[in-house]
């Protein structure tokens, strides 16, 4: 805004976001964020759009607003993380909603409480929002059908990792516009990887062109064969050479140590060297291809030191654009149409 | 429901030029003036008044877009929208800032816009202009710059429509019918 150019280029600029398509009003209607696998293009557009706005505050000097004033957020994890559960609570608080966290090691779950009983325990304390990771796939489907609170999936077992995928996929598309005909990587344990699949479910809707390659042991049975739309319409490669080759983006997955032990594959050494993404082979990819990692990075392992570190790795700024894409998450969920109607009414009018 | 035009586009173009003279005029000069335009017509307004004043006095006042999305306090409510923008605001910190809007009706919009600012920093002073004053106040808030005071009831639709955002320009009042109004 401090450099002039003529007004009417200005004013054309900043008229026009308004004209976008499926901005309308009521756009949004879930209540609870579990998995991108049923996500519209319109809705992860609108996702990515809040984004934005919630960059904005972020840029600020004091990046914090009131607009979740009022909003109990619970972060209830039975996993241990510490990107994502920090993510969570600076998002909520910079949204102005208190933030409580509990660690399944400290509660009652270790009494012996049911899930369903501490999803029901922490709405009866004022839970307005549960932000719930679980070693469980489909834990957090179970928490939602017992809550009359929004349930935010953030990460079941190896089922979805929703949050992780929209913050990759706004990392995406502010360094390549729209992902539609982008050749997209993902290189690793597939098979293990909750990250992988809600990535692959967001990146197909929107058109991307998406590829797996990882040893044939952690490729998820049937992927890359299915025709009835059960699964993420992706091409498998085992070859990763021939994977990256033409790439935009090389996504690289966490290489869990205890899948050695499980038999997946013979050792890191022998991983690292027939699937590390190294220097080398990020050279056969696009110039200027991005680097993605979800994180904690094994460097070494699946990732080489100097690309985790160099100047295609975009991996600060997904943790970066990870509290953005939180907000929005946050925002949509409680403000939007599917939020619990009583909620809204409790909240005081100024 | 029954429709008239209360202003044509000429009358949105004077309304307009008269807003930009009466903003320097009140402030002796463009020197540390900043427009904010508050989403969605406040931004076309905005950048309207600042050409209109670059014409007649030489200088380009610095235009900035306010979203208040997040400062609004009657999100939940029936209608209220969760589609946000990102603001874009100039320095204002010792500025003084007119907010523009396109219609000023219970004062509850501007109270956020007010809350919005002051979290970019703290302006020498605020002022307010906008196209249309309905009346309804329910704040203690007036405008000091008024395109056209349009007395209306609260079941009235003031509908304002500019060339930039809708592709068409006028501003009409749409008189719901009492009976309509209570169903």
């Amino acid at each position: 805004m401090t450099t002039m150019r003529p007004l009417e280029t200005r004013a054309a600029e900043a008229a026009a976001p308004f004209a976008a398509p499926g901005a309308e009003e009521g756009a949004w209607r879930r209540r609870h964020l579990l998995d991108l696998d049923d996500f519209s293009v319109d809705e992860l557009d609108f996702v990515m759009r809040t984004t934005d706005a919630m960059k904005e505050v972020l840029s600020r000097e004091v990046p914090r607003v009131p607009a979740l004033r009022g909003t109990t957020i619970v972060t209830l994890f039975y996993e241990n993380s510490t990107r994502t559960r920090s993510s969570f609570e600076l998002a909520g608080k910079v949204l102005g909603a208190d933030v409580i966290n509990v660690s399944a090691s400290g509660s009652s779950v270790t009494k012996g409480e049911s899930l369903v009983d501490t999803v029901k325990t922490l709405q009866a304390v004022g839970a307005d929002v549960l932000v719930m990771r679980h070693n469980r796939s489909g834990a957090p489907y179970l928490a939602a059908r017992h809550a009359h609170c929004s349930v935010v999936n953030a990460g079941d077992g190896l089922h979805a990792h929703p949050t992780q995928g929209l913050l990759d996929l706004y990392t995406m598309r502010t360094s390549l516009g729209d992902v539609r005909g982008k050749r997209v990587v993902i290189v690793g344990d597939v098979l293990h990887s909750r990250v992988a699949r809600s990535n692959m479910w967001s990146l197909t809707a929107l058109g991307a062109d998406v590829t797996v390659c990882g040893p044939p042991t952690l490729i998820p049975a049937g992927l890359g064969r299915d025709t009835e739309g059960r699964l993420p319409p992706v091409r498998v490669e085992t070859d990763i050479d021939r994977a990256i080759e033409g790439a935009d983006v090389v996504m690289t997955l966490r290489m869990q140590l205890e899948r050695m032990h499980g038999g997946f594959v013979p050792g890191a050494r022998e991983y690292s060297r027939l699937y590390q993404v190294n220097a080398a082979r990020l050279g056969l990819a696009k110039p200027g291809a991005l680097v993605l990692h979800p994180g904690p990075m094994n460097e070494g392992v699946e990732i080489s030191h100097e690309v985790a570190h160099g100047l295609q790795s975009h991996v600060e700024e997904q943790v970066q654009n990870g509290v953005a894409v939180r907000m929005a998450v946050l925002w949509l969920i409680t403000r939007g149409a599917g939020a619990k109607p009583a909620r809204a009414a409790a909240r005081g009018s100024l | 429901m029954q429709d008239s035009s209360v202003m044509s586009p000429a009358d949105i173009r004077r309304a307009v030029t008269r807003i930009a003279h009466e903003i320097v005029e009140h402030n002796r000069g463009t020197e540390q003036l900043v427009f904010v335009g508050m989403l969605t017509r406040g931004v076309p307004l905005a950048y309207r008044i600042a050409r209109a004043i670059a014409e007649f006095e030489g200088e380009q006042v610095p235009v900035g877009t306010l979203d208040i999305g997040l400062y609004r306090d009657d999100l939940g409510e029936r209608g209220a929208s969760v589609n946000i923008q990102p603001s874009q605001m100039p320095d204002i910190a010792g500025k003084r800032v007119v907010l523009i809007d396109d219609v000023l009706y219970t004062g509850r919009t501007v109270r956020a816009a007010l809350d919005a600012l002051i979290d970019y920093g703290r302006p020498e002073r605020i002022q307010l202009a906008v196209l249309v004053d309905r009346g309804h106040r329910e704040l203690p808030i007036r405008a000091d710059f008024v395109g056209k005071n349009i007395p209306t009831s609260r079941a009235d639709d003031v509908q304002v429509r500019l060339e930039e955002t809708d592709g068409e320009e006028y501003v009409r009042v749409a008189a719901v019918e009492e009976a309509e109004a209570f169903r």
